[in-house]
């Protein structure tokens, strides 16, 4: 069983700043990481690799250091991984980052066939979720998004099934093989990676392909120019400017909240 | 491109209930079909749902499209997928929205795909440009600090998901008019790749998204000991416990308790801030909330920016007291409402 998974490098937004002046980001100040949704989609094909065996490719589009984020899986589990770099790919929007890695797929699976797509709910910088759906699309297999666990995998009559979120619970799915799935954080914890793993990706160098090593690429729908959508505006949104600070002992100030919840004690559930 | 008129919502139903925020996307929908001088259209699809299309007339649209057919009993993205391109190809829309639900996102991704076009992901501020028919789609950016307008200018139809709870529906007007198109579908079951097996409704923990109430703790609760006491106010009030990312990461609450960019999206009457320091990415997940609560030892805490009311203080010397005195409290207001 071949399993790829889609991966992108990110910058932390956890401490990444915004330079209030130019409302653009201030890229030093933060790190670039593996997209936190997409280690949990790697370690989701190592769990499925461990059942059934198999292989585990990584795809990333990405600058060149982008390689840092491709050996972070392969600590992880990853047997190996691919980096489509180019300048081409620059100011891609969902669609056109659909197309190149559908394209970049494509070139892996003469190679060796796909089986079973994984990508991350969502990157954490650009928060759409909308390329692994998109993949799928254009691939013409189903796409699976918000899932939870994955079991009974039968390579005999390629049927997978999984647990996709709904709104207030899950539903279970069956569907055919190849299928693409979206996985959400809760399908698994991340363990620690293996000392031989870490070795492994130490030494790891990704498979590097720019546009000229893909094929029939038309190169109008890659990049800023095969992108829909654009920035037309960046703003600070109105300063909130923030409410009342109480004053007096903390008993007095504990008080004073208390009045403010007993004007509202329809929405108290207790008894 | 010219010839693509109207506003599109798409409206999706679960066992034949409409989301509220399909209902909310009609009010927003509405705005910008009378600033285009266009008709708003809703547009749904599923097994026996025909009688919902009054209830999208009530709610602000002009027009609705229905496809009702068997094998569309339970959402599935192939099927529903299919019958949405179908209609926006025969019928050319300007825009067209979608609530971010997992369905709404699922449905609209697959969507923009096959129709080529753009989707701004997440969207909660709504407008036009009314000379150049654009749509003006807001979204936070990198965690919420900084608003994002994206535009779609070459194609169409302009498609944006949008938040759940950030939009006003319109009041319901059952003396409302509008004009129901049905349109049918070639679907076979034995042609679909995926089957629904089962669906499985939580009921025992409500969502977050529906609570009135939520606790939300941070690191500065300490430790996982330390952060029991969220737990014991939320339980005095029968409140939903929230936790920030870093909380969560932590270990100290499970995933679906977390609030902000890649948590829930909540807009609670009340919100208590207990411990945290309000990073961006927790902001804009809890600022729409209407009545705000904050606790932190940090008087420059970026929380008592959109707090409605401030303790400076140790949450661990401040719940307690809460606890105590809202039990006394609510114990002499309920005798008072049996007298």
């Amino acid at each position: 069983m071949h399993i790829v998974v889609c991966v992108k490098q990110v910058p932390d937004t956890k401490i990444i700043k915004i330079n209030p002046k130019t409302n653009t980001l201030d890229r030093r100040s933060a790190p670039a990481i593996l997209n936190p949704y997409d280690a949990h989609a790697v370690q989701a094909a190592v769990k499925v690799k461990e059942e059934y065996g198999g292989l585990i490719s990584v795809l990333s589009m990405g600058p060149p250091q982008a390689v840092e984020i491709i050996k972070k899986s392969v600590e992880i589990g990853a047997d190996g991984g691919y980096l489509i770099t180019d300048r081409a790919f620059a100011g891609a929007d969902t669609l056109a980052t659909s197309y190149a890695l559908f394209k970049a797929l494509d070139r892996i699976s003469k190679d060796k066939p796909i089986d079973l797509i994984i990508c991350g709910k969502h990157a954490i910088d650009g928060d759409t979720g909308q390329v692994g759906p998109g993949i799928a699309r254009r691939l013409d297999i189903p796409p699976i998004t918000n899932v939870i666990e994955i079991s009974d995998i039968d390579l005999k009559i390629r049927k997978v099934r999984v647990k996709r979120k709904i709104i207030n619970g899950y539903e279970r799915i069956e569907t055919g093989l190849p299928c693409l799935l979206t996985v959400e954080k809760e399908i698994n914890p991340i363990e620690y990676s293996p000392l031989p793993n870490m070795i492994r990706a130490a030494r790891y160098q990704p498979v590097i392909w720019a546009v000229s090593d893909l094929d029939e690429v038309d190169r109008t729908q890659l990049g800023l120019k095969g992108s829909p959508t654009i920035v037309g505006k960046m703003f600070t949104p109105p300063k909130p400017e923030g409410g009342h600070v109480l004053e007096g002992t903390p008993s007095e100030q504990a008080g004073q909240i208390v009045e403010v919840l007993l004007k509202n004690k329809e929405l108290f559930s207790v008894n | 491109m010219q010839e693509n008129r109207g506003v599109w919502v798409y409206i999706e139903q679960n066992e034949g209930k409409i989301e509220g925020v399909s209902l909310e996307l009609l009010g927003a929908g509405r705005k910008l079909a009378d600033k285009l001088e266009v008709p708003l259209a809703g547009v749904i699809l599923g097994d026996s749902i025909r009688h919902l299309s009054d209830e999208v007339i009530y709610h602000g649209a002009d027009e609705i499209y229905v496809i009702e057919h068997s094998v569309l009993k339970q959402y599935r993205t192939e099927s529903y997928m299919k019958g949405v391109i179908q209609l926006a190809e025969a019928y050319k829309p300007e825009i067209f929205l979608y609530g971010a639900t997992p369905n709404g996102k699922d449905v609209a991704s697959a969507v923009a795909t096959d129709l080529s076009t753009g989707l701004t992901a997440d969207t909660t501020m709504l407008d036009v440009d009314v000379e150049k028919r654009l749509l003006e789609a807001s979204r936070p950016a990198f965690g919420g600090n900084i608003m994002a307008t994206i535009l779609c200018k070459k194609h169409r139809p302009q498609m944006a998901t949008v938040r759940p709870k950030v939009m006003k529906a319109l009041p319901r007007d059952s003396s409302r008019k509008g004009r129901v198109i049905e349109e049918k579908m070639d679907l076979r079951e034995e042609e679909m790749r995926t089957k629904v097996l089962e669906i499985v409704k939580d009921v025992t923990k409500p969502g977050l998204a529906d609570a009135h109430i939520i606790v939300c703790g941070g690191k500065g609760m300490g430790d996982e000991r330390g952060f029991q006491l969220i737990h014991e106010l939320a339980d005095v009030m029968g409140a939903g416990v929230g936790g920030t990312r870093d909380v969560v990461e932590a270990g100290w609450i499970g995933h679906d308790h977390q609030i902000g960019q890649t948590g829930e999206t909540v807009t609670p009457k009340i919100y208590f801030a207990i411990g945290l320091s309000g990073a961006i990415q927790h902001l804009v997940g809890m600022k729409n909330s209407e009545t705000i609560i904050a606790i932190n030892k940090d008087p420059h805490a970026p929380i008592f920016g959109v707090s409605t009311y401030g303790i400076v203080g140790d949450a661990h010397e401040i719940v307690p007291l809460l606890i105590k005195q809202f039990k006394e409290a609510f114990k002499k207001g309920g005798e008072k409402t049996h007298a």
